[in-house]
C-alpha cells in the first residue's frame, strides 16, 4: 500500500507541476511569440500573470524528483544515468527560464536589454517543456534496459525515438493551450488582448488533436507496453471525459466563458495525464524497473508518505492563499 | 583528467555557487522583516524604503538560489547514482521536509514580494516572517542529509547492501546538530557583514545618508550577534570531528604524528611524503589545549589511518585555517563596532570602522566556502564516511568535461548578471526610493 501511496504523490506531483509550472512555461512560449500592435503589452501581460507564482510552482518538480529519490531511488539513479544528456538539457533550460525572468524584471528596463532576456526566457521556456516531454516519453518506450540496478543501453537510448520527440512536442502544445487560456482571464481588463490569447487557446487547442494523435500512433512500435495501456477497459472511458472536458473547454472560449474555460482546460490537461499515469504504472522504466521493484524499505515509504500528508496540511491552505491573493476575481 | 575528476569539479562548483545564494537566502528575508518591521513599530518611512530595497535584493538572490538548487537536487543523480540508488532511502528524507520548507518560503515570497499593495501591514510583515523562517528551515534539511554523510547512521551495512533503514535515526545522526548550527549561523554573519559592508561604502560617499546608517545598524546588529556564537559553535564542531572523523580533523590540522600535547599548525605546507609541514606557525600544545583541555592530550594524527583513506591535507588545512581567520578578523571587527557602540551609545561610523567593514565584506562568504572545503574535502576519499567510496558512486556516463564546462560558464555569467543587478540596485539608485515590482 504505501509503495502505491508513494507512486500516487509522484504522479500528483507531476499533473500540478503541468497544471501550474506548465502553464508558466507556456506563458514564456507565448511571451516569445508575441507579434503584432500589442506585442509589448502581450509580453507585460505574461510577466505579471506568472510573476508572484511562478517559484512556488516550480517546486512542484523538486517535490516529483524528492519523492522519487526518496521513495524509489533505484528508479532515480537509473533516469538519471540512462537520461543524462535531456535531464542537463532541461536542468540548463530551468536555470535559464529562472534567471531571465528576474533579471528582465529587476534589471535594466532599456530597450535592448530588455528584448536580449526576453529572448533568453522564451527560449528556455521551449527547451525546458520539451526536454521534459522528451524524458517522460523515453520513460516508456521499452528501449532503456536496466540489469542488476545498472543501465546497460547506455546514454542514448529511448529519448531520440520518433515517440519521445512526439511527446516532446506534446508536452510544449499542451503547456502553450493551457497559458493561453489561464491569460484570458489574467487579460480581463484589457479585451483586445484576452481576444489575442482567445485566438491562441483556440488554435492551440485545436492543435493538440493532431499532436496528440501522432504520439498515439508512434506509441504503436515506439512505446508498446503504453500502447498497451491506452487500450485497456478504461482508456474508452477516460477518452470520453477528456473529449467532454475540450469540448466544454472549446465552447467556453467561444463563447468567452473564460472562467468555465479555465477550469475545461485545466481539467482536459489533468485527464490526458491521468491517462499517461495509468498507462505508464506500475512501470517506473518500462519495463524493467517497477514501483515494486524500485522502491524503498516500508519504513522509508511510511515515513515519507506520512510527511506528504502532513506537508500538505500545510501547503495546501498556504496556496490556495497565494492563488486568491493574486487570481482572484477581485479587481487586479 | 577523468570523468570521475570532472564529476567531482562538477558538484564541487554546483555546491560552491548555490551556498552563496542559500545563504543570502536564509539572512536576507531575516534582514528585510527586521526594517519592515522597524517601520511598523516605530513608522520612520525610512525602514520602509529599506526593506522594500532589501526585498528587490532577496528576489533577484532567491530566484537564482531557487534554480541552482533544483539544479543540485538532480545532479545527486546524474553525478552519484550509485550513491543515490543505495542511500536515497536513508536520506530522502530530510530533502523531503526540505522540500515542503522550501515549497512554504517560494509560495510566501511571492506574496511578500507582490502582495504590498493587497495584504494589511501587519499580515504582509508576517507572510515576511514565514520566509524567513522556512529559509532557516530548508537550510537545517539540507545541511541535516551532509550531517548524514559525514557520520552516517540508521541503518546496517551487510554485503553492500543497506538493510533495517530507519530514516528519523538517520536524520538525528551525531553530526547532525553541529553543521546544523554551524551552518545557520554561517548564512546570518555572511549576511549581516556582506550587507554591512555595502552600505557602509554607500555612507562613507554620503555620510548624511540616514538611509544607509540604518542599513548599516540593522547588518551589524545581525553580524555583530552571530559572530561571536559562530565562533563558540566552531569550537563545538571541531571537537565533534575529532571525536566522529578523527582522520578529518588531523587534516584540518596537518598532523602527521599521534603525539600528546600536539602542537597547533597554523598555515604552513604539509607534504604528504615526508609527514611533515614546513614553515607552519607553530603553537605549542595548542591543539591538545583546544581539542581535550589539556597540554597533554593526545591527538590522533593521520599515521593513524590507512593512506588510501586520507583526505587531501593541503586543501583541508588550508581552507581550515582560512575559514578561523576570516572568522577572527570578523570577531575583532564585531568587537570594534560594539565597543564604539557601547561608549559613545551611537552607530559604529568611525570612517576607519566603515571603511574596515566595506573591506571585510566578503569575509562571511570567503568562510563559507572555505568551510565546506573543509567539511567535504576533509571527508573524501569517502562519499559516506567509512561506508561508500566516492569513486564507486560515480556515474558511468563518459564525457563529464561537458556538463562541467556548460555548468561553469553559465554559473560565471550568471554571478556577472547577479552582481551587475545588484551593483545597479544598491549603488547607481542610492538615495532615490525604489518603486515596488508590486506597482
Amino acid at each position: 500500500m504505501y509503495p502505491l501511496a508513494a507512486a500516487v504523490s509522484l504522479f500528483l506531483s507531476l499533473i500540478l507541476y503541468a497544471l501550474l509550472g506548465g502553464a508558466d512555461f507556456g506563458g514564456g512560449m507565448w511571451d516569445m511569440l508575441a507579434v503584432g500592435p500589442r506585442a509589448e503589452r502581450q509580453q507585460k501581460l505574461v510577466a505579471r500573470a506568472i510573476a508572484p507564482i511562478w517559484e512556488a510552482n516550480h517546486v512542484w518538480l523538486i517535490l516529483a524528483v524528492v519523492v522519487l529519490f526518496t521513495g524509489f531511488p533505484i528508479g532515480f539513479a537509473a533516469m538519471m544515468t540512462a537520461l543524462n544528456i535531456p535531464i542537463t538539457a532541461m536542468l540548463i533550460g530551468i536555470v535559464l527560464r529562472g534567471s531571465a525572468f528576474i533579471f528582465r524584471s529587476y534589471g535594466s528596463q532599456s530597450g535592448p536589454v530588455q528584448r536580449r532576456w526576453s529572448m533568453v526566457f522564451g527560449i528556455a521556456s521551449i527547451l525546458t517543456p520539451f526536454s521534459q516531454g522528451m524524458i517522460l516519453g523515453a520513460l516508456a518506450t521499452g528501449q532503456i534496459r536496466v540489469a542488476n540496478g545498472h543501465v546497460a543501453t547506455g546514454f542514448l537510448a529511448g529519448w531520440l525515438t520518433p515517440f519521445a520527440l512526439a511527446c516532446g512536442a506534446f508536452a510544449l502544445d499542451l503547456f502553450a493551450f493551457l497559458a493561453a487560456t489561464y491569460l484570458t482571464l489574467d487579460a480581463r481588463d484589457q479585451p483586445d488582448l484576452q481576444d489575442d490569447f482567445r485566438r491562441r487557446a483556440i488554435w492551440s487547442g485545436a492543435a493538440l488533436v493532431p499532436v496528440a494523435g501522432v504520439v498515439f500512433l508512434a506509441a504503436r512500435h515506439g512505446a508498446p507496453a503504453m500502447y498497451h495501456g491506452l487500450t485497456l477497459w478504461w482508456a474508452p472511458l477516460l477518452l470520453g471525459a477528456t473529449g467532454l472536458c475540450s469540448l466544454v473547454a472549446f465552447g467556453a472560449l467561444w463563447w468567452r466563458r473564460f472562467a468555465v474555460a479555465r477550469v475545461a482546460a485545466a481539467g482536459q490537461v489533468t485527464l490526458i495525464l491521468v491517462g499517461w499515469s495509468l498507462a505508464q504504472y506500475p512501470n517506473l522504466v518500462t519495463p524493467d524497473v517497477t514501483v515494486a521493484n524500485a522502491c524503498a524499505p516500508n519504513a522509508t515509504l511510511r515515513l515519507l508518505v506520512l510527511a506528504l500528508a502532513a506537508g500538505a496540511l500545510v501547503l495546501l491552505p498556504s496556496l490556495i492563499f497565494l492563488f486568491r491573493l493574486f487570481k482572484g476575481n477581485g479587481p487586479d | 583528467m577523468s570523468d570521475f575528476f570532472f564529476a567531482r569539479s562538477q558538484m564541487a562548483m554546483s555546491l560552491a555557487f548555490h551556498i552563496v545564494f542559500a545563504a543570502l537566502g536564509i539572512g536576507m528575508p531575516l534582514l528585510m522583516v527586521m526594517a519592515e518591521g522597524a517601520y511598523l513599530r516605530t513608522g520612520t518611512t525610512v525602514y520602509l524604503e529599506l526593506s522594500k530595497r532589501w526585498a528587490k535584493g532577496t528576489a533577484i538572490l532567491f530566484a537564482v538560489g531557487a534554480v541552482s538548487g533544483t539544479v543540485l537536487s538532480f545532479e545527486l543523480g546524474l553525478l552519484w547514482p550509485g550513491f543515490m540508488g543505495k542511500a536515497g532511502a536513508i536520506i530522502g528524507m530530510p530533502f523531503s521536509l526540505e522540500g515542503f520548507a522550501f515549497f512554504t518560503e517560494a509560495i510566501f515570497i511571492g506574496v511578500y514580494l507582490y502582495g504590498l499593495s493587497r495584504l494589511p501591514p501587519l499580515l504582509h510583515w508576517l507572510s515576511g516572517v514565514v520566509v524567513a523562517v522556512s529559509g532557516v528551515f530548508s537550510g537545517i534539511f539540507v545541511v541535516t542529509a551532509n550531517a548524514w554523510m559525514n557520520a552516517p547512521s540508521g541503518f546496517r551495512f551487510i554485503n553492500g547492501q543497506f538493510t533495517e533503514i530507519d530514516p528519523v535515526a538517520a536524520m538525528f545522526n551525531p553530526a547532525s546538530f553541529h553543521e546544523i548550527l554551524h551552518m545557520t549561523l554561517a548564512a546570518f554573519v555572511a549576511t549581516g557583514f556582506g550587507v554591512a559592508a555595502v552600505h557602509a561604502l554607500l555612507l562613507l560617499r554620503n555620510p548624511g545618508s540616514h538611509f544607509h546608517r540604518c542599513a548599516v545598524g540593522l547588518a551589524l546588529a545581525v553580524a555583530c550577534i552571530s559572530i561571536p556564537l559562530q565562533i563558540l559553535s566552531g569550537d563545538l564542531s571541531a571537537r565533534a570531528v575529532g571525536r566522529l572523523q578523527p582522520a578529518k580533523l588531523a587534516a584540518m590540522e596537518a598532523l602527521y604524528r599521534t603525539q600528546g600535547g600536539a602542537p597547533l599548525l597554523i598555515g604552513g605546507l604539509p607534504d604528504d611524503a615526508t609527514r611533515s609541514v614546513d614553515d607552519a606557525l607553530v603553537i605549542p600544545h595548542g591543539l591538545s589545549l583546544l581539542l581535550g583541555n589539556s597540554a597533554s592530550a593526545r591527538v590522533a594524527g593521520l599515521e593513524e589511518f590507512p593512506r588510501k583513506n586520507w583526505p587531501n591535507v593541503r586543501i583541508a588545512h588550508w581552507s581550515f585555517d582560512l575559514m578561523v581567520l576570516s572568522g577572527f578578523a570578523m570577531l575583532t571587527l564585531a568587537g570594534w563596532s560594539a565597543w564604539i557602540w557601547w561608549r559613545r551609545r551611537r552607530l559604529a561610523d568611525h570612517p576607519w570602522l566603515l571603511r574596515a567593514l566595506v573591506a571585510s565584506g566578503p569575509l562571511g562568504f570567503v568562510a563559507i566556502e572555505a568551510g565546506w572545503a573543509v567539511t567535504e574535502v576533509g571527508r573524501q576519499p569517502w562519499i559516506i564516511y567509512n561506508v561508500m567510496r566516492t569513486q564507486d558512486a560515480v556515474t558511468p556516463m563518459p564525457g563529464i568535461a561537458a556538463p562541467f564546462l556548460a555548468f561553469t560558464v553559465l554559473y560565471v555569467f550568471l554571478t556577472i548578471v547577479v552582481v551587475t543587478l545588484l551593483r545597479h540596485l544598491f549603488l547607481e539608485t542610492s538615495g532615490a526610493v525604489p518603486e515596488s515590482p508590486s506597482a
